[in-house]
Protein backbone atom coordinates (compact mmCIF):
# COMPACT_ATOMS: atom_id res chain seq x y z
CA UNK A 1 0.00 0.00 0.00
CA UNK A 2 1.12 3.50 -0.83
CA UNK A 3 4.65 4.59 -0.27
CA UNK A 4 5.53 1.87 2.24
CA UNK A 5 6.71 -0.31 -0.64
CA UNK A 6 9.67 2.02 -1.14
CA UNK A 7 11.19 0.52 2.00
CA UNK A 8 10.99 -3.00 0.60
CA UNK A 9 12.42 -1.90 -2.72
CA UNK A 10 15.32 0.08 -1.25
CA UNK A 11 15.91 -2.68 1.28
CA UNK A 12 16.14 -5.32 -1.42
CA UNK A 13 18.52 -3.14 -3.41
CA UNK A 14 20.74 -2.57 -0.37
CA UNK A 15 20.77 -6.31 0.24
CA UNK A 16 21.73 -7.02 -3.38
CA UNK A 17 24.47 -4.40 -3.33
CA UNK A 18 25.89 -5.76 -0.08
CA UNK A 19 26.03 -9.23 -1.63
CA UNK A 20 27.93 -7.64 -4.50
CA UNK A 21 30.32 -5.99 -2.01
CA UNK A 22 30.78 -9.34 -0.29
CA UNK A 23 31.75 -11.10 -3.50
CA UNK A 24 34.19 -8.29 -4.33
CA UNK A 25 35.75 -8.58 -0.86
CA UNK A 26 36.05 -12.31 -1.36
CA UNK A 27 37.66 -11.84 -4.78
CA UNK A 28 40.17 -9.32 -3.46
CA UNK A 29 40.98 -11.46 -0.43
CA UNK A 30 41.67 -14.47 -2.62
CA UNK A 31 43.61 -12.62 -5.31
CA UNK A 32 46.87 -14.15 -4.12
CA UNK A 33 45.76 -17.55 -2.89
CA UNK A 34 47.95 -20.19 -4.48
CA UNK A 35 46.83 -23.68 -5.35
CA UNK A 36 48.53 -26.75 -6.68
CA UNK A 37 46.17 -27.60 -9.54
CA UNK A 38 44.30 -25.47 -12.10
CA UNK A 39 40.96 -27.00 -11.04
CA UNK A 40 41.23 -26.05 -7.40
CA UNK A 41 42.14 -22.46 -8.03
CA UNK A 42 39.75 -19.80 -6.67
CA UNK A 43 37.44 -18.34 -9.33
CA UNK A 44 36.31 -14.73 -9.28
CA UNK A 45 32.64 -14.43 -8.34
CA UNK A 46 30.11 -11.87 -9.58
CA UNK A 47 26.43 -11.70 -8.65
CA UNK A 48 23.81 -11.41 -11.37
CA UNK A 49 20.95 -9.06 -10.52
CA UNK A 50 17.35 -9.55 -11.51
CA UNK A 51 14.19 -7.51 -10.92
CA UNK A 52 11.72 -8.88 -8.43
CA UNK A 53 8.12 -8.27 -9.46
CA UNK A 54 5.76 -7.73 -6.58
CA UNK A 55 2.30 -9.15 -6.92
CA UNK A 56 0.02 -6.43 -5.59
CA UNK A 57 1.32 -3.48 -7.54
CA UNK A 58 3.75 -3.36 -10.40
CA UNK A 59 4.80 0.14 -9.41
CA UNK A 60 7.54 -0.99 -7.12
CA UNK A 61 10.08 -3.50 -8.27
CA UNK A 62 12.85 -4.64 -6.01
CA UNK A 63 16.10 -6.37 -6.88
CA UNK A 64 17.31 -9.82 -6.07
CA UNK A 65 20.47 -11.73 -6.78
CA UNK A 66 19.59 -14.36 -9.35
CA UNK A 67 22.81 -16.29 -9.10
CA UNK A 68 26.49 -15.94 -8.36
CA UNK A 69 28.49 -16.40 -11.55
CA UNK A 70 32.02 -17.77 -11.47
CA UNK A 71 34.58 -16.36 -13.85
CA UNK A 72 36.02 -18.82 -16.35
CA UNK A 73 39.22 -16.88 -16.90
CA UNK A 74 42.25 -19.14 -17.01
CA UNK A 75 44.39 -19.13 -13.83
CA UNK A 76 47.80 -17.52 -13.86
CA UNK A 77 50.55 -20.16 -13.99
CA UNK A 78 53.69 -19.43 -12.01
CA UNK A 79 56.79 -21.60 -12.09
CA UNK A 80 57.81 -22.04 -8.44
CA UNK A 81 59.48 -25.41 -7.97
CA UNK A 82 60.34 -24.60 -4.34
CA UNK A 83 56.74 -23.98 -3.39
CA UNK A 84 55.43 -26.97 -1.35
CA UNK A 85 52.13 -26.79 -3.31
CA UNK A 86 53.80 -27.03 -6.71
CA UNK A 87 52.72 -29.83 -9.06
CA UNK A 88 55.01 -32.26 -10.93
CA UNK A 89 56.08 -29.57 -13.42
CA UNK A 90 56.90 -27.16 -10.56
CA UNK A 91 53.97 -24.89 -11.35
CA UNK A 92 51.55 -23.21 -8.98
CA UNK A 93 48.29 -21.53 -9.99
CA UNK A 94 46.82 -18.25 -8.82
CA UNK A 95 43.38 -16.89 -9.72
CA UNK A 96 43.16 -14.46 -12.60
CA UNK A 97 41.70 -11.58 -10.59
CA UNK A 98 42.15 -8.03 -11.78
CA UNK A 99 42.27 -6.04 -8.57
CA UNK A 100 41.84 -2.70 -10.32
CA UNK A 101 38.64 -3.97 -11.90
CA UNK A 102 37.45 -5.24 -8.53
CA UNK A 103 38.18 -1.89 -6.87
CA UNK A 104 36.23 -0.03 -9.56
CA UNK A 105 33.38 -2.47 -9.10
CA UNK A 106 33.52 -1.86 -5.36
CA UNK A 107 33.21 1.90 -5.83
CA UNK A 108 30.20 1.38 -8.07
CA UNK A 109 28.55 -0.95 -5.55
CA UNK A 110 29.12 1.37 -2.61
CA UNK A 111 27.74 4.37 -4.55
CA UNK A 112 24.64 2.39 -5.48
CA UNK A 113 24.23 1.38 -1.85
CA UNK A 114 24.49 5.01 -0.74
CA UNK A 115 21.91 6.00 -3.33
CA UNK A 116 19.45 3.53 -1.90
CA UNK A 117 20.12 4.70 1.65
CA UNK A 118 19.31 8.21 0.43
CA UNK A 119 16.04 7.07 -1.17
CA UNK A 120 15.17 5.21 2.03
CA UNK A 121 15.83 8.23 4.26
CA UNK A 122 13.97 10.69 2.05
CA UNK A 123 10.94 8.41 1.81
CA UNK A 124 11.01 7.95 5.55
CA UNK A 125 11.03 11.70 6.11
CA UNK A 126 8.15 12.20 3.68
CA UNK A 127 6.10 9.50 5.38
CA UNK A 128 6.82 10.85 8.85
CA UNK A 129 5.66 14.29 7.74
CA UNK A 130 2.52 12.75 6.25
CA UNK A 131 1.78 10.90 9.47
CA UNK A 132 2.23 14.05 11.49
CA UNK A 133 0.01 16.04 9.16
CA UNK A 134 -2.32 18.37 11.01
CA UNK A 135 -0.62 18.19 14.39
CA UNK B 1 -22.25 29.38 0.96
CA UNK B 2 -21.91 25.73 1.81
CA UNK B 3 -18.70 23.93 2.49
CA UNK B 4 -18.55 20.39 1.30
CA UNK B 5 -16.09 18.45 3.38
CA UNK B 6 -15.56 16.04 0.52
CA UNK B 7 -13.56 18.41 -1.62
CA UNK B 8 -11.93 20.60 0.98
CA UNK B 9 -8.55 19.47 -0.16
CA UNK B 10 -9.28 19.92 -3.84
CA UNK B 11 -6.49 18.92 -6.18
CA UNK B 12 -4.03 18.35 -3.39
CA UNK B 13 -5.44 15.02 -2.36
CA UNK B 14 -4.99 13.57 -5.85
CA UNK B 15 -1.63 15.31 -6.19
CA UNK B 16 -0.34 13.76 -2.97
CA UNK B 17 -1.37 10.30 -4.10
CA UNK B 18 0.38 10.76 -7.44
CA UNK B 19 3.52 12.14 -5.82
CA UNK B 20 3.63 9.15 -3.49
CA UNK B 21 3.25 6.84 -6.47
CA UNK B 22 6.01 8.69 -8.27
CA UNK B 23 8.30 8.37 -5.22
CA UNK B 24 7.74 4.64 -5.40
CA UNK B 25 8.50 4.46 -9.12
CA UNK B 26 11.64 6.58 -8.91
CA UNK B 27 12.77 4.60 -5.86
CA UNK B 28 12.41 1.42 -7.91
CA UNK B 29 14.39 2.97 -10.74
CA UNK B 30 17.25 3.82 -8.39
CA UNK B 31 17.08 0.39 -6.77
CA UNK B 32 17.43 -1.25 -10.18
CA UNK B 33 20.26 0.99 -11.40
CA UNK B 34 22.51 -2.08 -11.80
CA UNK B 35 19.96 -4.64 -12.98
CA UNK B 36 20.47 -5.78 -16.59
CA UNK B 37 17.50 -5.17 -18.92
CA UNK B 38 15.57 -3.08 -16.40
CA UNK B 39 13.64 -0.25 -18.06
CA UNK B 40 13.22 2.96 -16.06
CA UNK B 41 9.66 4.23 -15.65
CA UNK B 42 8.11 7.50 -14.63
CA UNK B 43 4.71 9.14 -14.33
CA UNK B 44 3.44 11.57 -16.92
CA UNK B 45 2.26 13.92 -14.21
CA UNK B 46 0.13 16.18 -16.37
CA UNK B 47 -2.00 13.44 -17.90
CA UNK B 48 -2.14 11.58 -14.58
CA UNK B 49 -3.44 14.71 -12.88
CA UNK B 50 -5.96 15.27 -15.65
CA UNK B 51 -7.18 11.72 -15.23
CA UNK B 52 -7.40 12.11 -11.47
CA UNK B 53 -9.30 15.39 -11.78
CA UNK B 54 -11.75 13.87 -14.25
CA UNK B 55 -12.69 11.66 -11.34
CA UNK B 56 -12.34 8.23 -12.78
CA UNK B 57 -10.27 6.67 -15.46
CA UNK B 58 -12.14 6.60 -18.76
CA UNK B 59 -11.84 2.82 -18.82
CA UNK B 60 -13.86 2.37 -15.64
CA UNK B 61 -17.05 0.35 -16.04
CA UNK B 62 -20.34 1.47 -14.58
CA UNK B 63 -21.92 -0.83 -11.97
CA UNK B 64 -25.71 -0.60 -11.93
CA UNK B 65 -26.48 -3.94 -10.26
CA UNK B 66 -25.02 -5.34 -7.05
CA UNK B 67 -23.62 -8.32 -8.98
CA UNK B 68 -21.64 -6.16 -11.40
CA UNK B 69 -17.91 -6.00 -11.29
CA UNK B 70 -16.38 -2.58 -11.84
CA UNK B 71 -13.55 -1.85 -14.22
CA UNK B 72 -9.98 -1.71 -13.10
CA UNK B 73 -9.10 1.27 -10.94
CA UNK B 74 -5.79 -0.24 -10.00
CA UNK B 75 -3.25 2.59 -10.21
CA UNK B 76 -0.66 0.18 -11.62
CA UNK B 77 -2.87 -0.52 -14.63
CA UNK B 78 -3.21 3.15 -15.52
CA UNK B 79 -1.62 4.32 -18.68
CA UNK B 80 0.15 7.41 -17.38
CA UNK B 81 3.08 5.30 -16.20
CA UNK B 82 5.55 5.56 -19.06
CA UNK B 83 8.96 4.21 -19.87
CA UNK B 84 11.75 6.72 -19.79
CA UNK B 85 13.68 7.45 -22.98
CA UNK B 86 17.35 7.31 -22.06
CA UNK B 87 19.79 9.87 -23.41
CA UNK B 88 22.51 7.24 -23.52
CA UNK B 89 21.37 3.62 -23.40
CA UNK B 90 23.80 1.18 -21.85
CA UNK B 91 24.96 -2.12 -23.29
CA UNK B 92 23.24 -4.30 -20.69
CA UNK B 93 19.79 -3.00 -21.70
CA UNK B 94 19.34 -0.97 -18.52
CA UNK B 95 17.85 2.49 -19.12
CA UNK B 96 18.31 3.92 -15.61
CA UNK B 97 20.45 7.05 -15.57
CA UNK B 98 21.25 7.43 -11.90
CA UNK B 99 21.82 11.20 -11.98
CA UNK B 100 18.60 11.89 -13.88
CA UNK B 101 16.68 9.70 -11.46
CA UNK B 102 18.32 11.31 -8.44
CA UNK B 103 17.37 14.76 -9.69
CA UNK B 104 13.80 13.67 -10.40
CA UNK B 105 13.59 12.01 -6.99
CA UNK B 106 14.82 15.13 -5.18
CA UNK B 107 12.40 17.33 -7.09
CA UNK B 108 9.53 14.96 -6.41
CA UNK B 109 10.35 14.91 -2.68
CA UNK B 110 10.18 18.69 -2.56
CA UNK B 111 6.94 18.77 -4.51
CA UNK B 112 5.52 16.16 -2.15
CA UNK B 113 6.39 18.36 0.81
CA UNK B 114 4.86 21.36 -0.91
CA UNK B 115 1.63 19.40 -1.38
CA UNK B 116 1.79 18.44 2.30
CA UNK B 117 2.11 22.10 3.23
CA UNK B 118 -0.92 22.98 1.12
CA UNK B 119 -2.91 20.21 2.78
CA UNK B 120 -1.85 21.34 6.20
CA UNK B 121 -2.89 24.91 5.41
CA UNK B 122 -6.30 23.75 4.19
CA UNK B 123 -6.76 21.71 7.34
CA UNK B 124 -5.80 24.63 9.55
CA UNK B 125 -8.18 27.01 7.83
CA UNK B 126 -11.06 24.54 8.25
CA UNK B 127 -10.23 24.15 11.93
CA UNK B 128 -10.11 27.94 12.29
CA UNK B 129 -13.47 28.25 10.58
CA UNK B 130 -14.97 25.62 12.90
CA UNK B 131 -13.61 27.27 16.02
CA UNK B 132 -14.77 30.66 14.88
CA UNK B 133 -11.58 32.29 16.05
CA UNK B 134 -9.71 34.81 14.02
Amino acid sequence: MGMFNVFNVSGSAMNAQSIRLNTIASNLANADSVSGSPDQVYKAKTPEFETMLQQESSNSVGVKVKQILESNANPVIRHEPNNPLADAQGNVYTPNINSVEEMANMMSASRSYQNNVEVFNTSKQLLMRTINLGR
Amino acid sequence: MSISLNNVFGVHEAALRLRAQRTELLGSNLANADTPNYKARDIDFQSAMKEAMAGQSTATLKTTQPGHIGGSTDPAAMDYVKFRVPTQPSLDGNTVETEVEQAAFARNAIEYQATLNFLEGKGKSIINALKGES
